[in-house]
């Protein structure tokens, strides 16, 4: 689903924060930004998807604990703090120095009809899922005409 | 093998039509009297979705990410527009390609590249 984003979207996004850059660099005015929107590249990089039942979130951190890593919600805001451990190998030369080391902290604004009582996470291959159900009452249901 | 030729054959004609977005995964190299170690943060790839080829004078790196994604989801943000991941490297002529060992955990890919054991560097004993 991602993927598919890939396409002509990015490209366009691409085009428009180039134009933004530009703008920026000018002294012109700009949009303003999402107040809880992050630089690009900061750890860790996060997808959200959503069903007619649940939202889903996606930390995409590779090489966590995840006994470390402590989720909270507070009504719709996703809190997620954790620290990343990159040992430095003593007697050894360092060619590149990438990978993000240190505490983390990000905050997701889900969707307002998400249930915080409702909230699952698993850990796999990097990826950390945080998956939290709709309200019920929210959801649209199917009204009979009599 | 050059990078153009491990391209082409990695890409099914069907998707060809479209530029796929592939990600440069972080990297962390060091180097110790054994060999040089590479790290590289690969987060949804598994073992069974991860290609390593090395010959004398490449090492390419490659994996596709898999996410579980239920059925008929929306995306509704994304900082994150592909699992995809391309990396490759020149490797010199006193490492041992055919001895490279590789280890996946948590989405992080780590390459020992052990220096042929004639060229490590010898204590010398000063009589």
């Amino acid at each position: 689903m991602f993927d598919r984003l890939t396409n002509f979207e990015s490209l366009f996004e691409e085009f428009r924060r180039i134009e933004q850059e530009l703008d920026e660099a000018l002294g012109r005015w700009t949009p303003p930004s999402g107040i809880r929107s992050v630089a690009r590249g900061t750890f860790p990089p996060i997808n959200v998807g959503g069903t007619p039942d649940e939202v889903h979130v996606y930390l995409f951190a590779a090489g966590l604990d995840p006994k470390t890593v402590d989720l909270s919600i507070q009504q719709n805001l996703l809190t997620v703090t954790g620290e990343r451990q990159i040992p430095v190998k003593e007697n050894a030369a360092y060619y590149r120095r990438e990978r993000f080391g240190g505490a983390f902290r990000r905050v997701i604004a889900l969707p307002e009809d998400v249930d915080p009582d409702r909230v699952d996470a698993k850990y796999r291959d990097g990826v950390l899922q945080v998956t939290v159900r709709r309200r019920e009452s929210a959801k649209p249901r199917q009204i009979q005409v009599q | 093998m050059t990078d153009k030729q491990v391209a082409a054959k990695e890409i099914p004609a069907a998707e060809r039509s479209e530029p796929e977005l592939v990600l440069r995964p972080p990297v962390d190299i060091y180097e110790d009297a054994e060999g040089i170690t590479l790290q590289l943060d690969m987060p949804g790839v598994s073992r069974d979705r991860l290609d390593i080829q090395a010959d004398r004078n490449a090492l390419v790196i490659e994996g596709r990410g898999a996410i579980d994604m239920p059925q008929g989801m929306e995306a509704l943000y994304a900082e994150v527009r592909s699992t995809s991941f391309r990396r490759s490297f020149a490797l010199s002529s006193e490492l041992e390609p055919e001895k490279i060992e590789a280890n996946l955990q948590d989405g992080v890919l780590t390459l020992r590249v052990p220096r042929r054991a004639e060229l490590r560097p010898r204590k010398i004993e000063v009589r």
